[in-house]
């Protein structure tokens, strides 16, 4: 029909393909060679590297590490999201004031907050032991041992993450119609009842969007991880984006760390697309 | 029992304000201490418990001990910037097209194309970095604020095609065919009467641009070294076994304060009821 249509479309589209397509396949090319810090350069040494991945339980431990982390802290991120929303979406003094509060974490900079973490979970000098103390709970080694290094982790990524899924969470709850709390008062039913089967099921395009959402990002946690515990203690708390930077940015190992990061990004999207299916199929009525 | 559902409700709200609170204070505190006041132990009163010093704020702006953010401030600035404009300029046109007309490439159809631009944001930037590094390293781009910006035009044009494709098919169609009948082609139409009125959309879309480029850390981190270092990359370069805590909490409030202004825009779109559209 229109012939500047493409001008409207092919800028940005070729921008796109230009600077993500490239790399993409320079790395699948990358991952069939030996590129090191000692033989830079493309060679040919056909599947070796994905051999040698196969054997590295390291990559698979970070891997499971990842799913762990991603989904346990999603869904605390989902449930006290939810919570938070349906809070301050009526029937509370002062509300525009908590959704500014509640809002602002995912505003501040991951990594920069993640310093100042480091700084609160300072086992001697940090302001988190004297609390946990005076409430009678007793300090803990926070940064130095596997389980309380992976418990600040999750803390780190439900403050600043939660935000998001109020934000979306609240969004929906503010555009939902009238008519059906209406009919639900007329039958009688009790907050309980009337969250399970008007809101919540009114809700379940956005909570899978927002799970997804959430998921895919959670999927590429680092920063938080290397600023926090560079993957310590050992490697307990080490995921897999960082496993391959370790591998292809500070051991150069290029060709090894291709492998890697391809394999994960196709597990990724692999595991993402199931989620997804299996998350509308449970949560959005309609879709059945 | 309603008045216990009530308690709970408060004391939920008042506990989770504390937890969002408690980092941002004890940087506000910390940051007016000098080492006396941090190797004490941890203290929150200033005068009673510590005595405050302006060292942290000072080493901002060049004193001893700490980094000076002026420069990786305004680095930080034209990249975001920069690339949110270009961003949103490319992917508004794109996501217009997407919403308006028909295409087809191959086997892809216009759903395809979007969900294209869209599944960028599923890339590990652990994926790209090593391409990217070499890439920028035989253009001549590393550690440059160009390169940077086409880096992140990459990471945040996803973002603007997400959220205009959404919006612009929310404004009804009959705008256009009324702009075609006065004798518009494509590019006035876009340009007189489809732009005016996609403003709300392109609040959300910058919005959305400047929080993700300004707050990004890893493709700043691996691709510059020192002349153009942004500012989050400058402070983490301060966390080591011997940080200065005070310059650290200094710069980490500066860093913060710009988007946080940005927690209160979000809020207005929220309340008045104009995010809905741009989430759904």
């Amino acid at each position: 029909m229109y012939r500047q249509k493409y001008l409207f479309l092919l800028p940005g589209l070729l921008v796109l393909v230009a600077i993500i397509l490239f790399p993409l396949l320079f790395t699948i090319r990358v991952s069939f060679s030996s590129w090191d810090v000692y033989n830079p350069g493309l060679d040919w040494i056909g599947g070796e590297n994905y051999g040698r991945l196969w054997e590295d339980a390291r990559y698979w431990q970070a891997l499971g590490r990842l799913t762990l982390l991603s989904v346990t802290t999603v869904l605390i991120q989902y449930v006290l999201g939810f919570a938070l929303a349906l809070m301050v979406w009526r029937d509370l003094a002062a509300r525009r004031l908590f959704r500014v509060l509640f809002l602002i974490p995912m505003m501040t900079t991951p990594v920069v907050m993640s310093v100042l973490w480091r700084t609160i979970f300072h086992e001697s000098l940090g302001p988190l032991n004297p609390i946990l103390e005076s409430l009678g709970i007793g300090a803990a080694p926070w940064l130095s041992s596997a389980g309380w290094a992976f418990a600040a982790v999750v803390i780190v990524e439900v403050w600043q993450w939660t935000p998001f899924m109020f934000l979306l969470l609240l969004a929906g709850l503010l555009s939902l119609p009238n008519e059906p709390y209406l009919a639900a008062k007329i039958d009688g039913a009790g907050p309980v009842r009337t969250f399970f089967s008007v809101t919540f099921p009114m809700l379940g395009a956005i909570s899978v969007g927002a799970i997804l959402i959430r998921l895919i990002e959670a999927s590429k946690i680092m920063e938080t991880v290397y600023v926090l515990t560079s993957g310590g203690p050992g490697t307990s708390t080490e995921t897999s984006s960082y496993y391959i930077y370790i591998r292809g940015m500070r051991d150069f190992q290029i060709g090894y760390s291709a492998a890697l990061s391809l394999t994960y990004l196709i597990i990724m999207i692999v595991a993402l697309t199931v989620i997804a299916k299996l998350l509308v199929r449970a949560l959005v009525k309609d879709a059945a | 029992m309603k008045t216990l559902y009530l308690a709970l409700k408060y004391l939920a709200i008042a506990l989770w304000s504390a937890f969002v609170v408690f980092p941002f204070l004890w940087a506000l505190t910390t940051s007016f201490k000098s080492a006396n006041g941090v190797t004490g132990g941890a203290t929150w009163i200033p005068w009673v418990q510590y005595e405050p010093s302006l060292q942290g704020w000072q080493s901002l702006f060049g004193g001893v001990g700490g980094i000076n953010v002026v420069k990786p401030f305004y680095n930080s600035l034209v990249v975001t910037l920069s690339a949110s404009v270009i961003s949103i300029t490319l992917g508004t046109l794109a996501a217009y097209a997407l919403s308006r007309f028909t295409f087809r490439f191959l086997w892809m159809r216009n759903s395809d194309i979007t969900f294209f631009f869209i599944s960028q944001r599923i890339m590990p930037p652990i994926v790209l970095a090593i391409p990217f590094f070499l890439m920028l390293r035989s253009l001549g781009l590393l550690d440059s604020l160009p390169g940077l910006i086409l880096v992140y035009v990459a990471l945040l044009m996803p973002i603007a095609v997400w959220v205009m494709v959404d919006f612009f098919n929310g404004v009804p169609r009959g705008l256009d065919e009324m702009a075609w009948m006065d004798g518009c082609n494509p590019i006035t139409t876009f340009w007189r009467v489809i732009l005016p009125n996609a403003l709300p959309g392109l609040v959300v879309a910058g919005m959305f641009c400047i929080i993700f480029g300004w707050n990004d850390f890893f493709f700043a981190f691996t691709l510059t070294f020192t002349e153009t270092q942004l500012l989050p990359v400058a402070i983490v370069s301060l966390n080591s076994s011997v940080t200065p805590w005070w310059s650290l909490s200094a710069a980490a409030l500066v860093s913060i304060a710009p988007l946080v202004v940005l927690a209160f825009v979000v809020e207005r779109f929220l309340s008045k009821g104009g995010l809905a559209g741009a989430v759904r």
